[in-house]
């Protein structure tokens, strides 16, 4: 990859499909793979996309993902139209979450997403309108600036 | 150690198993996806009971080596569809986590 160039991807995140729920986190994966990009940045960029790709399913019923890659660092945004996050600080706390009863039989629901995208991202904003939406970007560095 | 170890020690059935020969490094326990994703070291064992399709997606993120259903847990449908599809090694037993873990480990 030259300097230049920066790569983008997009994608339609289906919030009535559990069963397909991780599809662009897998997808992007695989595209890192393919760029070469070190197995280490490659977990942290799996890791913070499927948290926030699955907070988009579970709690905002779907949204729009866009993965841009450039010599230095992925950024990841994050876009729904779901119900928002009423208190952000709140949502942040591991252990915190409002998934339902048959959300959490499927294994979702320990509250550990969103630290988990806080805690593998080098820089995570969080916007969010109750009743509007809710826009998370991430930023996973490729190469740490000197 | 090799998967094909694990499968011997744990007296496991095979929903898929990509190479036996592939070696499997630490182990992590859990059922919270989010814990698992968080928490599981890339080449582990992961021990659950959660058998829903979502565990594929969690076992290709976060890079474990071999899924281990315990205590006689079945890969529903659509999960053992889906690791058969992707090559995801996951195998299943009847022991409970606890025993399961101490057999990978050679504790028991
Ligand atoms: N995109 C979103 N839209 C609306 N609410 C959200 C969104 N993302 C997170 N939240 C809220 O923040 C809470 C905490 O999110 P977090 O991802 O940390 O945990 P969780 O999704 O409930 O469980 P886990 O991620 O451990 O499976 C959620 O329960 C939900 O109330
Ligand atoms: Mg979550």
């Amino acid at each position: 990859m030259t300097n230049e160039a920066k790569l983008r991807f997009e994608f339609d995140v289906d919030g009535d499909n559990f069963t397909s729920a991780g599809t662009a986190s897998e997808t992007v994966k695989y595209n890192l793979k393919q760029l070469g990009i070190a197995p280490d940045i490659i977990r942290r960029v799996a890791i913070v996309m499927y948290e926030g790709e699955i907070n988009m399913v579970i709690h905002a019923k779907g949204g729009k993902a866009v993965v841009e890659i450039d010599s230095d660092e992925i950024n990841i945004t994050l876009k729904d139209v779901g119900p928002g996050i009423p208190d952000i600080n709140l949502a942040m706390q591991e252990g915190w979450s409002t998934a339902p009863d048959n959300i959490r039989s499927l294994g979702f629901g320990a509250g550990m997403g969103l630290p988990n995208m806080k805690k593998y991202s080098d820089k995570m904003e969080i916007e969010s309108v109750v009743g509007e939406g809710t826009t998370v970007k991430m930023c996973v560095k490729i190469r740490k600036e000197a | 150690m090799k998967l094909r170890e694990v499968i011997e020690k744990l007296n496991a059935t095979t929903v898929n198993v990509s190479d036996p020969e592939k070696e499997i490094e630490g182990g992590y326990a859990g059922d919270f996806l989010s814990f698992v994703m968080g928490k599981a070291p890339e080449n582990c064992a992961w021990f659950t009971v959660m058998s829903n399709v979502n565990v594929a997606g969690v076992a290709t993120l976060a890079g474990t080596g071999v899924v281990v259903l315990c205590e006689g847990a079945k890969a529903d449908e659509n999960l053992s569809a889906r690791v058969k599809r992707e090559d995801i090694d996951l195998i299943e037993t009847d022991y409970d986590i606890y025993t399961a873990v101490l057999k990978y480990n050679n504790a028991d």
